[in-house]
Order: structure tokens, then sequence, then C-alpha cells
């Protein structure tokens, strides 16, 4: 016998310490990656690496409100020179011309490389003439007073050419030297993090950093510094907020529903040893259910955490039927390991059903639903084990728990008024509730599902209305959509860039964009700077082709000579490279449009949206067809916002898809076991029942149904198999009533299901409340018409043992 | 101590003579205050030691009280300068830049003066500039000297020409010598 306890003990411990261990050293990451695909196509992984890593994620927008304008320009100039001492951050913009000075020599020393208006045929002499007579015109207007000092240098107006071309996508409004909102009431700053935007820690550094500049700058502000608030909008901000707010959602359902369902089995035990032995195959389940996470996927999603709760839920239900039946069975003087020869074999059949189901998530492209896959899987078999193997073995002598046969025989009572009406009626109000339900559900078929990925997003609508707002203000490129252009080297991406030029301008003359944005702005290709630069005439021939331009003009060749001497020195220069950008603000500008990830590199354009046009979406559609008329390599279209709706819906879809193998894996499963299909009829009839009723009635109040309501709907079928189960077990096995007891340990099981999930319910996070309305009712649903339907007495039982299965 | 006494004079002198000629520009920005609109037609010629000949470029120039001026040019090139408040709005072709006046010290003496002087806010341009007026109501002239060092490394001066409320001419001297002159006449009909 000791011999007995210690095989069966020694492995559960090591199994638990080595559990442990892993659970301890896991990698926990709490970003969005979990809702996105674990083997992406090219375009999805572009995708991924914007929202994980791009710049769009780094961004974090500030606003300064209320108080006085002037306190805010100030504060504003104080945070953001404590801001730019700080490595946290890559780039810190207000509106100040800090690098202003460094710009202009950059542009200009550089200005024969970076225009797009330097060619063979510019620098021949009617090219010349031509250039320099719209430059003799400019300087009639308005920025003639700019324009004038640079002639003699720059007669084709380079520079000029220049600075137009990078004003385009131009910024926001500056009051006080610093940038505000279009009606003022706001000073904006825009940081970007050095750290990418899934590095929740490191964002949640540059928040608390952000929030320590600005109470400075109060103090310093004095009085007038007061009223001002702060807020703070962006990828990171979102990020760091959802996870506090998972995080103190999950520690306080698991709190609130572990003292519930410990006040219930307690109340119910009336033993403390009881208990703690009951909560052991909840603990062990949830162990190796993250221990199994954190070997097969290297991380564990923090919402995969917040899913164990609903392990809780189920996996207590094993101990409680252990106890109440086993324990009592003892008491009546039943041969000892009764419990394992009549009951284990429902709960292994039941624990199997729920493994089949769950066993369907696997697959998924969805990196949460598999996580919770594996999770519930593992977890559940682990719990059932330790209640089959090692609650037996642990159970101290003499372990009495209370008698619940009273409530075995009030639940009993309450079913039998409902089974007074007879099968047929049964059958009949079966069949009218399903009818309803479907054509509830048939009404609501437009509505029926969610395909916004926000939908599971923690963050509120305000919030998203607020950067929204945040955004408009800053004039910002629309984040969201972007041209993107892939290929081995920054040369070949930067050329890409290039050549997209050309549709993309044909889109901003036909009013399809506003603008773009484009790293090859900030620095073009080196073929592109040598094609330039060769453009470049020697000195004597560019002597004799600007005497013939001048023919006639009133400008002196001899003004000139300074012109003559930058076009010799830009003929011998070296070509641009990335390093030459250093210190300006052209460098920040370069490096948020061009990504790069092991070898593969991405330049980024950013399309804007017509300014003040009626409907501020741009038309994806037509973009993709204008850069798919230019044959252009390696370069999309990519629309964030119906990229990753698109991609949710082909997750939604495979879930239906995989949730419904599931359901037939099920069916083969409860076939083989009780090898009569009128039998799997019953036991599954008021589970489908039950999910029908649960989906019409969110259907009817309004609810859109997402991926975790078709979780929960699984979880319907994994824990009312229980039910249905034991219901068929006892009808067939020995009379054609379940035992008291049987009905109390079920009812109690439900009990503590429902309150878990009925905690959930009331999460203000999106997922898990999804979860909870819909297993907390259900759960109670499939006891009810498992009851009612399932243990009716089998017209020609056949005494059959189950144990086989 | 003679040099002191002179000095001394010399002040007395000069503010009876600043004394004298402010309550004359007292007058006129009171006449210019009065109107709340104006539209004139404008010619401008540059004179630019770059060039032999100089440019010339001419459009409209409206006035809306307290502080809207608009400066269109017409020829050679459409061009539009907004100022509104202390936001510059410059439309060339396609493009469209706004600037805050503040942040282009260098740019505001070419616009501040005219619009200071159409709104007959003498405050303002005094805010801005150092006064010098001479005549009286029935033909004056006002030269602002810009106090901002930075706008006065561009502009020397800015010569304000006018008879009771309208303005007939506005040149601006340039520090390296070059010049605008600007002639303003009330369009025909008005």
């Amino acid at each position: 016998m000791r011999a007995r306890r210690a095989r069966i003990i020694a492995p559960w411990l090591i199994g638990v310490a080595a559990a442990a261990w892993i659970v301890a050293h896991a990698n926990y990451v709490t970003d969005l990656s979990a809702f996105l695909p674990a083997k992406p196509t090219p375009l999805q992984k572009q995708l991924i690496d914007q929202l994980r890593d791009g710049p769009a994620s780094r961004l974090i927008l500030i606003a300064l409100e209320d108080g006085d304008a002037h306190a805010r320009a100030h504060m504003s100039l104080g945070m953001a020179q404590r801001l730019r001492g700080d490595t946290e951050f890559s780039t810190v913009d207000n509106g100040e011309p800090v690098s202003a000075r460094r710009d202009r020599d950059f542009l200009f020393q550089h200005r024969y490389l970076l225009s797009d208006a330097v060619t063979a045929q510019r620098f021949s002499a009617p090219g010349l003439r031509a250039a320099i007579e719209a430059t003799i015109e400019n300087l009639a207007s308005s920025s003639g007073l700019m324009l004038k000092s640079l002639v003699p240098q720059d007669p084709t107006g380079e520079m000029l050419h220049l600075i137009d071309e990078l004003a385009r996508t131009q910024g926001p409004r500056t009051q006080n030297g610093v940038w505000v909102s279009a009606d003022g009431a706001r000073t904006l700053l825009v940081v970007q993090t050095a750290a990418a935007g899934s590095d929740t820690d490191a964002q949640e550094r540059a928040l608390n950093a952000i929030s320590t500049a600005f109470r400075a700058s109060v103090t310093a502000a004095g009085s007038a510094g007061s009223a001002v608030q702060l807020r703070m909008s962006g990828p990171g901000v979102f990020a760091v907020a959802a996870r506090a707010k998972i995080k103190r959602a999950v520690t306080r359902l698991s709190i609130v529903s572990s003292v519930l369902v410990i006040g219930v089995l307690l109340s119910v035990y009336r033993s403390i040893a009881a208990l703690i032995l009951g909560l052991l195959p909840v603990a062990t389940g949830a162990l190796f259910g993250i221990a199994a996470v954190a070997l097969a996927f290297g991380a564990v999603h923090g919402i995969t955490l917040g899913f164990g709760i609903t392990l809780i839920g189920e996996s207590v239900d094993y101990s409680i039927y252990f106890f109440i039946q086993s324990l009592r069975r003892d008491a009546q003087g039943t041969a000892s390991g009764s419990w394992q020869r009549l009951l284990w074999p429902t709960i292994r059949l039941g624990m199997l059903t729920s493994v089949c189901g769950f066993a369907s998530l696997l697959p998924s492209g969805f990196p949460g639903l598999a996580q919770l896959g594996l999770y519930s899987i593992s977890g559940l078999v682990a719990a059932a084990l330790v209640t089959r193997f090692v609650l037996p073995v642990l159970l101290p002598h003499g372990l009495k728990v209370r008698d619940v046969t009273p409530l075995g025989v009030w639940i009993g009572r309450r079913r039998d008024s409902l089974r007074r009406f007879g099968g047929v009626a049964v059958a009949g109000a079966a069949c009218a509730l399903a009818i309803i339900a479907l054509s509830v559900l048939y009404q609501h078929r437009a509505t029926l599902w969610n395909r916004e990925l926000s939908t599971l997003s923690p963050v509120s609508l305000q919030d998203q209305r607020y950067d929204a707002t945040l955004r408009s203000d800053l004039g910002a490129a629309n984040v969201l959509d972007l041209v993107i252009v892939t290929g081995p080297s920054l040369e070949a991406v930067l050329g890409g860039a290039e050549r997209a030029k050309v549709p993309l301008q044909s889109l901003i003359d036909s009013g399809v964009i506003g603008e773009f944005d484009s790293p090859a702005n900030y620095l073009p290709s080196l073929a592109t700077q040598q094609s330039r630069r060769s453009a470049l005439p020697e000195r004597h021939v560019l002597q004799e082709r600007l005497r013939t331009a001048l023919a006639g003009l009133d400008l002196e060749a001899d003004q000139l000579s300074p012109f003559v001497n930058d076009v010799e020195a830009a003929r011998h220069g070296a070509l641009i490279a990335v390093e030459d950008l250093q210190g300006t603000s052209l460098s920040s500008g370069f490096g948020a449009l061009i990504l790069q990830q092991s070898g593969h590199w991405s330049a980024l354009l950013p399309l804007h949206a017509v300014t003040g046009a009626a409907a501020p979406d741009i038309d994806i559609a037509r973009v993709s067809a204008a850069l798919a008329a230019a044959h252009l390599q390696d370069t999309q279209v990519l629309d964030l916002k119906a990229q990753t709706d698109a991609l949710y819906a082909s997750y939604l879809h495979e879930a239906i898809r995989l949730s419904l193998c599931g359901f037939a894996l099920i069916v083969l499963l409860l076939l083989f076991a009780l090898r009569s299909p009128l039998r799997v009829a019953r036991v599954l009839a008021p589970l489908v029942l039950a999910v029908l009723a649960v989906a019409a009635g969110l259907a009817a109040c309004g609810q859109e149904l997402t991926i975790l309501h078709l979780v929960g709907m699984l979880l319907i079928v994994a824990v009312g198999s229980n039910y249905a189960l034991f219901f068929d077990n006892e009808g067939t096995q020995q009379r054609d009533e379940a035992s008291p007891l049987t009905l109390a340990s079920l009812g109690i099981a439900n009990l503590s299901t429902v309150i878990a999930f009925g905690l959930l319910s009331f999460s203000q996070v999106p997922v898990l409340a999804a979860l909870g309305e819909t297993v907390a009712p259900g759960a109670f649903l499939a006891l009810v018409f498992s009851a009612v339907m399932t243990s009716r007495a089998p017209p020609s039982a056949a005494p059959a043992d189950t144990a086989d299965a | 101590m003679t040099l002191r006494l002179t000095s001394l004079c010399f002040a007395v002198l000069a503010s009876v003579a600043a004394h004298a000629s402010a309550d004359d520009l007292d007058d006129v920005m009171h006449a210019l205050a009065g109107r709340r609109h104006g539209e004139v037609s404008f010619v401008e010629r540059q004179f630019l030691s770059l060039l032999k000949k100089p440019l010339e470029s001419s459009g409209e120039l409206l006035y809306d009280a307290p502080d809207r001026l608009e400066k269109r040019t017409l020829e050679p090139h459409p061009e539009s300068l907004l100022l509104s408040g202390n936001v510059l709005t410059v439309e060339r072709g396609r493009h469209s830049h706004v600037l805050e006046l503040q942040s282009y010290p260098q740019v505001l003496p070419f616009i501040e003066s005219i619009r200071g002087t159409l709104a007959g806010d003498r405050t303002a341009l005094e805010r801005v500039f150092r006064l010098q007026f001479s005549g009286n109501l029935a033909r004056w002239t006002l030269v602002l000297v810009p106090l901002d060092a930075e706008a006065a490394k561009a502009v020397a001066e800015v010569r304000i020409e006018g008879a009771k409320d309208d303005l007939l001419q506005v040149e601006i001297r340039q520090t390296d010598g070059d010049r605008s002159l600007m002639t303003l006449h009330a369009p025909v009909g008005q």
C-alpha cells in the first residue's frame, strides 16, 4: 500500500515541481500578437511587423490641455528638452525648429543629389534658361526674400524645390513656437520610443518618463501650470493600459471566483481537508496547462492566463463528483473503489469529450485560440488524472463530508415536476425552443458575427476616438494606410520607393490621395544619386551653356560663379549615405519609414487623405489598382485596418469550421463509447439546445458574437457533456432515476461553474466578458436540459457496462 | 558741462518735435482706424542688385478691420498672401503653406507694417517698430524701423506715404541696399 502510494505520489510531485519550474521561467507576452497569425503569409507578416515594431507602433501622441496657452507652450518646450535627453526616445517633436539650421545646411550641400529636378535636360542650355527664368520670376513672390541670397549659388532653384517637396506633408499649426491643434485648445508633442511598440515594459517606462517630465514642467510653470492636463495616446499607451486592465481583471476575478467557489465547497464538504484535496486537481491542472503552453509555444500570452479561470470552472467539478459520490458510497458500506469502477468511466468520457472539443482549437492560426486549446487539454487531463489516481491515495481514513442527499432530493423534485408533463411534452417543448432559437438566429444572421478585431480590443471606444482626434490635430499621415516596398537591401527598397512615386503622384493629381511620404525624399537610392551626379556638366561646359542661357536675361553670368563652383564640387563629391543624415530632423523622418528585419528591408510610404475631403478614407482599391497597373515589383498597399479585420474574419471562419470539426469528433467519440446512436443523440440534444438558446439569447440582446463567444459555446458542450453523461449513465446502469447524490454533485458543480463564469461576464475586458456571458447561462441550461431530456428511462434498457469506454 | 547742456537742449527740442508730430500721427491713425474695409490695386517694383532691371508684379490688396490683410498677386504669377490674426497663409499653385507670423521675424516687417498702418493701431505698430512721422493728415510719411534684431537684419526701414486715410506708396528698404516700391491705387469705380 505504502509502495503503491509512493509510486503514484512521487511522479505527481516531480511533475508538479517540473511544471512549476517551467511556469516560473516562462516568457509571458501581453502584446497584440495573441490576435495575430502564427504562420503568416508575406503580406500578413508585414502587417504584424507594422503592428509590433513599425514606426506607428512606437508613436506616442501627447496633448497638453486646459490652462493658459502661453504656459502650455512653455511646458511643451520644457518637456521636449527633458525628453530629448532621454534614451528611451528616438525622436521628440513639438514644432520647435531645433535642427532647422542643420537641416538647411544638409539640404543645401546635397541639393544636386537630392533634387528630383536634376536631369541632363535641366543642365542643357535651354533647361538652364527655363530654370533661371523661373527663379527670377519667383524673386518677385513672397519667397523672393529667402531666394535672393541663394540665387548666386542656386540659380536653378533646387533648394526651394527641395523645401517645397518636404513641406508638402506639413505638420500641425504652430503657436508661440510650438505645435497646437487647429483650434489652439491643445498643445501637441509627438515622440517616438526607441523600443518597439510590442515591448510593453519599455512603453510603460516611456510613459512614466513623459509623466515625470510633465510634472517637472508643471512645477517649473508655477501657478499657471497647475491647470494644465496631460493626455497621451497611441499604441503603446493602449498596450500598457490594456495590460494593466487585463492584469487587474484576471487577478480580481481569480480571487473573487476562488473565494466564492471555495465558499460553496466548504459549505458542502464541511471539511477543510476535503477542500484542500479538492483544490489539488485544479491547481495541478492550471500548472500543467501553463507549462504545456510555455513548452509548445515558447511564450505564454497574458490572455491565456485570463482563460485559466475557465479551468477552475470545469476541473473543480471532478473533485466534487469524487468527494460527494465516492465518500457517500463508502459511508453506505459500498466496497472501496466502487467510485473508480462505476463513476470514473463516465468522468473519463466527459473529460475525453472536452478534450475533443478543445483539440479542434489546436490547429487554429490564431495563437490565442491554439494556446487556449492546449492549455485546456493539458489542464483537464492533469486535473482528471489527479482526481482519479492521486486523490484516492491521499484520502485520509475516516474523512467525512456532509450528506448532501437532501439537496439531491430537492433537485430531483424540481426535475420531476418538469418531467411530469411526459416525454412527448418534453420533446415538443425542446423542439419548440430549438425552432424559436433558430428563428432568432436567422433574423439576426446579418449581424450575428462581429468581424472587427477591435471588438476584442480592451481599449474603450472613447479612447480610440481621442486618439483619432489627436492624429487629425497633428495632420499626421494616417498610419493605417501605407504603401510598402520590400526587398533584400536598402538600395533595393529605396529604388522601389522612387519607382512608386510615379503612380502615387498620378493618384494625387486625380484626388484619390492627398499626399504621401517616402524615405526616398530624405535619401535617394545610390543609383538615383549617381544618375543625378552624372547629369551635372563639366565646369567649362556649364560655363558655356550658362552664357547661352543667360542671353537676354537680367542676370549677369559672372554673378553666378558660386553656382559653377558648387556644381563642380558636387560632380566630384561623395554620394549621400545614411550616416550623413545624422543630426538632422531628416534622420528621424527617414528612420521612421525604413524597417530592417533579418536581412529583409521595407520602405514605408504612408498615404495622407485629401485634406478637407468629404470622405476622409482613402480608396485603397484605387491605390492598389494604380500600383498594379505600374507593374511594380514587391510594392503593395497595406490597409492595416481592413487587413486586420480580414485576418480576424478569416480566424472566425476557421474557428467556426474547427468547432464543427470538434463537434463531429465528439459525436464519433460518443458513438464509439456509448455504441448507440440514440444514446448519443440523447446526450447531445440538451447540449445543442443549450448552445442554441444562449446564442439566440445573446443575438436577441443585440450582442454581436465574437470568436470568444464561439469558444464559450465549445465550453458549454465540454462542461455540459459531463452532466449529460452522468444522467445517461445513471439511467442505463442502475435505475431509471439518477441518484440524489449524483444530482447533488451535478448541482454543486454547476453552481461553481456558473459562479466562475458569471463573474467573468462582468469583466471590463471584452474577451473575458464574452466568455462569461456565454458559458454561465449555457452551463446552467445544459444541466437543466440534460436533467429533463437525458435521464429519461430508456425504452429497453439492456444493462450495458460503459467501463469499456 | 557745455556738452551736457547742449545734449539736454537737443533732447528737449527733440521731444517737442516728437510731441508736435505725435498729434498729427494720432490724427492720421484715427482717420485710418475709421476705415473698416479697403480694396486697392498695387504695382510693386523690386530693385535688386542681382538683376539689371527691376522686377515688377501687380495685383490687389484687400483689408478688413481689424486684422485681416490679403495681398493677392495676379501678375506675373498668381499668389495669395493672407494674414489673419497671427497666421499667414501663402498659396501658390497647388501649394498652400500656413505659417505663424511670430516664428518668422524676418517676414514680419513686410506685412505687419502695412496691416498695422491700415488698422490705425499705433500701439500695435509701436510694439514692432520705432515710428518716425512727418507731414500732416492731408499728406504724411510714416517711417517704420524694426525693433526686433532678427527683423532688423533684413529690413532697414519701411516708408509709408499717405493722404488722409489712403495709403499711396509703401517702400521697403532692405539692409543690403535692395528695395521694393509698392504703389497703391484705388481701383476704378471707388
